[in-house]
């Protein structure tokens, strides 16, 4: 389930949308592609802001480039940017590289740096600035450079993947159509980024890609093949998970070498790279460390562009049982020798007394 | 003691079965002044510690004593955890436990039962131990006085009504039972005894942490026998086993272990034991050598001995000085020095019974005990045996601890009742025999009233008359004199074949002595009939007013099941059941797996009665994870949601007495938890919550204590509920009434909000930006707020 919110658009249908139905509609764990144009209204202003993304709060303020716009027959007001800082992630826009620049026409947007949930995708050149291209410039604009945001992504917690843009030129055919020479730039590309960008980009957003699931999570002494209700310390013991990634029509297995488990209370005490069988299946073996208490195999895998996996397996770790001790002792063998000559002596000397 | 031996026998014997008959009476007086809070109330587990005593039981007769050995517990101190079977005084459990195999005879009881009515059977095994130490020390009359007193002495019956399973309930049994043994061995010098005596201790280590105090106690009375020239064979045979077996098998209980040789608490006994070596040395020497030649070998053994002794002694000195605490446990610390826990460990302090004593909890607690002790120790000192000034220190000692720690008022009870058992019986001695002398005289003047004969069957005949509750204190006298030979007798019996014929002589000697002394003093302490009467009737009469207050105690004072209360106000009796509320709520509504933070007094009855997880609990055996929570709460929300998230909590339990008047709530504990918190974690400071020195909850308290968690989950909506936010336990109206919570919302609060449960709210699913809605868009937002204004707690 996924809405697009193309605002002109939606506007022109009539219709009503509330704020809040729209992010409960993002908590619930639904996807939502969001286009405002330079008209944005407050509407979608509070649903970007909720998920982390700043309008300029100058309505009609766009993205002006005076270095990196596109070519076009009439010179204009540097509005058309054409732009590739695209993120580097195969997972958000496919294995095949974005060869042309991206068109652009609409408002910027920043992103705070330490939201961890939002990423910018489409950046402005270092040139560019945030102004109303209408008015004067009296003020040194709020936003310039490449702190301005085109397209962000966001990924909430519950993996709802979310698409703001600043433009709605940028899903328009006339835009992915159109021929694109960046200024200052001699290639002339037939035909814009445009589209490519927004279909890898939405197969990303509707989970098309970099979607991980994890299964099968087990654990186990060596050498057993049921999982234990409770560890004792410095037991040893295999973990395993399975993650697969969904390409889009199946489950394939998801390889890569940088999974790792911990084995957590209040810090980690063990912390390894799980390896894999090429197939999915990710396996270790450690030994408890000698401290009990009540421990969790976590595996937190955050990994850009994909999905969050977050494993959290209760385990307690118990001490050893009374019985579980060595019956003798090396270091007490003085102690043994002397009760034992001292039985004899008592013996003896009683034999003697008699 | 010229007395006709068949009648002698007779009146032994029937002495002996109403001694018996009067023992049954003091059981049953002991268990059923214990039932008053069944009756009241419930047939239910009491308080907070009981609540993890019966969860332990449960455990055990579940899944058996080796499991209950092994018991790693993963649902308390998550997610520590604790060893249960390794930190926990088993005696106690292993008890209820033996009398729940009463189950497999088909005789059908809930553990819970069997956990409910186990204190109040062994406080009738406790009078029946005091009844045979004090017989030990000064006769059987004595016994039963002390045993009658026990029975009801309102302080133990505190720590022993029905339900309330703690350790103290078979403990002070223990206690007593221990010291019998001891002054039975001491009387007798027999290793049967001894062996016995050890095993009672043994018992007692596994019930009690307390037993401490006999480790001290014992040898510090034989030091106090070698000071003062009482040393004797038998001193050494009550004393040697019981250090040695005494200490091996304290060292089986998982709880005590090492700590039975290395700690400074057993340090005494040890050190006594040596001394008692020396002084059995120096004896056999002096007996086989010359005076003269004894002289020259003490001023040789001496000058090397001293030089032994020091080098020992500071040896000694430097590894005990070189651990922190001096090898003293921080709660043996706070008895020795009862300033030190205020000062160092808040944790100590802040438990209420840990607290010295006021004077009127002494009058409470042992009422008019109080004022027949002092005669109680005269009465020990005359004559002094060996037995009786172990009376004399046990009692002076119980009463140092009893004024550190009120707790330990548990200590002095036993103490109190056998000295003022002593003096009781003495007392009634001497006015019913001075009534003897002279009731003949009265009637016929004949010269004969001095004759032992007919001194007794006098007597008899005065308490055949006396009618009164208290008869059988004075029933007893007469077998106080009849059974003054007996133990003497007896035990000369016993050392015939053990002593040699020099000490016999010397004993024999003795015991003449002893025998001829009371009868010249009888002869002297002869008082006016009159006198007598009345002393008798005032000694009756306070024994009247003794049994009243413990009645009044027993009923109304002690019964009291602390989880649920009552209240008598004009329009009926409130019963407040909010606490089991809670918990079931909790059991009910909850993932078994959830995590529930609550300060640490309610986590035993969270764990028990809720069975969920609890992160701290009144076993306070970390201090630094009690300070986390503490901290937590002390903290603004956003920060305590980090320290709970972290701790994997998933509710929040908060005890609020505001709104009913109920004091002991988490608002009147919470300095604590700051002291606690701060004394880990240096950046939450008392004073920032105190105005002026003066902690408050109204507009005058300081922001910080008005922004941190545990005010805001205590009054929380507390506006709404009674309309102007007054709080009956502080008597002020509170400072901050309206307020949201944004993360932690409410989940549940009990009839009387006084408990109140709060779910942390998951981390949100988005992070906001930081974009101001301007001036257009204010107008939507403030419609917003408008509609959720009416009701901004829904």
């Amino acid at each position: 389930m996924y809405i697009y919110i193309f605002w002109e658009l939606f506007v022109g249908l009539g219709g009503s949308l509330d704020q809040n139905a729209v992010l409960e509609f993002v908590d619930s764990g639904r996807d939502l592609i969001l286009a405002a144009d330079s008209s944005a209204s407050d509407v979608i202003r509070g649903i970007a802001t909720e998920c982390g993304v700043d309008f300029d709060e100058d309505l009609e303020a766009l993205v002006i480039d005076h270095t990196s716009y596109a070519v076009s027959e009439t010179e204009g007001d540097h509005t058309l940017i054409a732009s590739d800082a695209l993120i580097h992630s195969d997972v958000i826009l496919g294995d095949k590289k974005i060869e042309a620049p991206i068109l652009f026409r609409g408002t910027g947007h920043s992103v705070n740096p330490a939201n961890s949930l939002v990423l910018k995708v489409l950046s402005a050149s270092p040139s560019a600035y945030l102004a109303n291209p209408k008015t004067k410039l009296s003020s040194p604009p709020s936003l310039t450079g490449s702190a301005i945001s085109l397209v962000s992504i966001m990924q909430a917690r519950n993996n709802a993947r979310v698409l703001i843009s600043g433009s709605l030129d940028l899903f328009s055919n006339r835009f992915s159509k159109s021929v694109v020479q960046k200024a200052g730039s001699k290639i002339k590309y037939e035909k814009s980024g445009n589209e490519q960008f927004v279909t890898e980009i939405s197969k990303w957003v509707f989970h098309e890609r970099g979607h991980l699931k994890a299964v099968n999570v087990s654990h186990r002494k060596v050498g057993e093949m049921t999982e234990p209700a409770m560890y004792r310390i410095n037991d040893d013991l295999e973990y395993s998970v399975e993650i697969y990634e969904w390409s889009g029509t199946s489950w394939e297995p998801y390889v890569a070498d940088d999974v790792q488990v911990q084995f957590y209370m209040m810090s980690p005490y063990v912390l390894k790279t799980l390896s894999n069988n090429q197939k999915g299946l990710y396996s270790t073996s450690f030994k408890v460390p000698d401290v009990y208490g009540v421990f969790q195999f976590k595996v937190e895998y955050q990994k850009l562009g994909y999905t969050s996996l977050r494993l959290a397996k209760q385990i307690p770790v118990r001490p050893f049982r009374h019985n579980e001790y060595e019956r003798f002792i090396t270091a007490a063998y003085p102690y043994y020798g002397a009760s034992f000559s001292t039985r004899l002596l008592v013996k003896s000397s009683w034999h003697i007394v008699m | 003691m010229a007395e006709p031996a068949g009648g002698g026998a007779l009146r032994n014997a029937f002495g002996g079965v109403l001694s018996i008959f009067i023992l049954i009476l003091i059981g049953v007086l002991a268990f059923s002044i214990r039932l008053f809070s069944v009756i009241k109330y419930e047939s239910v587990i009491h308080e907070f510690d009981p609540y993890f005593n019966y969860r332990v039981t449960q455990f055990l007769t579940k899944n058996g004593i080796y499991d209950f050995w092994n018991w790693f517990d993963d649902r308390t101190w998550y997610p520590l955890g604790r060893v249960i079977g390794g930190t926990v005084y088993p005696g106690l459990t292993l008890t209820a436990g033996t009398m729940w195999i009463l189950n497999s005879l088909n005789i059908p009881l809930s553990v819970e039962t069997v956990c409910v009515f186990t204190a109040p059977i062994f406080s009738a095994n406790a009078s029946w131990a005091t009844y045979l130490l004090t017989k030990e020390v000064k006769g059987a009359g004595a016994g039963l006085t002390a045993a009658a007193l026990l029975a009801m002495v309102p302080s133990y019956i505190s720590r022993s009504v029905a339900g309330s399973y703690d350790n103290e309930a078979v403990a002070i049994f223990a206690l007593i039972f221990t010291f019998y043994l001891y002054i039975k061995t001491l009387n007798t010098g027999s290793l049967f005894y001894a062996t016995l005596n050890a095993i009672a201790y043994f018992y007692m280590v596994c019930s009690w942490g307390g037993y401490t105090f006999i480790i001290n106690l014992i040898p510090m009375h034989v030091l106090l026998c070698i000071v003062t020239g009482r040393y004797s064979s038998r001193l050494y045979i009550a004393y040697a086993p019981l250090v040695v077996l005494g200490t091996l098998l304290a060292a089986l209980v998982p709880v005590v272990g090492f700590n039975a040789v290395v700690t400074s608490e057993h340090f005494a006994s040890f050190l006594v034991f040596i001394i008692l070596h020396v002084v059995a040395l120096v004896y056999y020497i002096k007996r086989i050598l010359s005076p003269a030649m004894f002289k020259v070998a003490v001023t040789l053994v001496v000058t090397i001995g001293m030089a032994v002794c020091c080098a020992v002694i500071a040896i000694l000195i430097a590894l005990v000085a070189s651990s922190p605490t001096k090898g003293w446990s921080g709660r043996s610390l706070s008895l020795l020095d009862p300033t030190y826990a205020s000062k160092y460990i808040p944790i100590i302090a802040s438990v209420s019974e840990h607290q010295p004593p006021t004077w009127p909890s002494y009058f409470m607690d042992i009422n008019v005990l109080a004022f027949l002790v002092p005669a109680g120790i005269i009465a020990c000192f005359l004559p002094l045996s060996d037995a009786s000034s172990f009376v004399v220190l046990y009692l002076v000692t119980s009463v140092y601890f009893s004024g550190v720690m009120v707790r330990l008022m548990l200590v002095l009870a036993p103490a109190a009742c056998i000295t003022s058992g002593i003096a009781l019986s003495e007392a009634f001695d001497v006015f019913t025999r001075s009534i003897k002398f002279q009731l003949p005289n009265l009637f016929s003047n004949s010269p004969s009233a001095g004759d032992n004969s007919s001194e007794s069957s006098v007597s008899q005949d005065v308490v055949k008359n006396d009618n009164h509750r208290q008869v059988e204190k004075s029933e007893t006298v007469p077998k106080v004199k009849g059974d003054n030979s007996r133990p003497t007798e007896k035990s000369e019996a016993v050392m015939k074949g053990k002593q040699s014929k020099k000490n016999r002589k010397k004993e024999k000697d003795l015991e003449e002595e002893d025998i001829l002394k009371p009868k010249k003093e009888r002869r002297l302490l002869v008082l006016p009939l009159e006198a007598s009467a009345v002393a008798i009737l005032l000694l009756i009469v306070l024994g009247g007013f003794y049994v009243v207050h413990c009645v009044w105690a027993a009923a109304e004072a002690y019964s009291a099941p602390s989880i649920v209360l009552t209240s008598h106000s004009h329009d009926g009796l409130h019963v407040f059941d909010d606490f089991r509320e809670a918990y079931a709520w909790l059991r009910h509504n909850t993932d078994e797996d959830d995590k529930v933070a609550s300060w640490w007094d309610y986590g035993y009855q969270t764990s028990a009665m809720a069975n969920r997880t609890v992160i701290v609990d009144n076993n306070t055996w970390n201090n630094t994870h009690i300070a986390t929570v503490g901290t937590a709460m002390s903290s603004p929300e956003k920060a305590a949601w980090e320290i709970f998230n972290s701790l994997d909590v998933k509710y929040v339990l908060v005890v609020f007495g505001g709104l009913v008047g109920y004091p002991s709530d988490d608002i009147n504990k919470f300095l604590w938890m700051v002291r606690i918190g701060g004394g880990v974690f240096p950046h939450i400071k008392e004073p920032d919550y105190l105005r002026d020195g003066q902690y408050r909850i109204d507009a005058q308290a300081t922001p910080t204590m008005l922004n941190c968690l545990m005010y805001k989950l205590s009054y929380y909506r507390f506006i709404e509920a009674d309309g102007s936010g007054f709080d009956k336990v502080r008597r002020t109206e509170i400072g901050k009434k309206h307020f949201k919570l944004t993360h932690f919302e409410e989940a549940f609060t009990t009839h009387h909000w006084m408990v109140r449960i709060y779910k942390l709210k998951p981390p949100k699913n988005r992070i906001k930006g930081k974009w101001k809605k301007s001036k257009s868009s204010s107008k939507s937002s403030s419609k917003r707020n408008g509609a959720t204004r009416k009701n901004p707690w829904q």
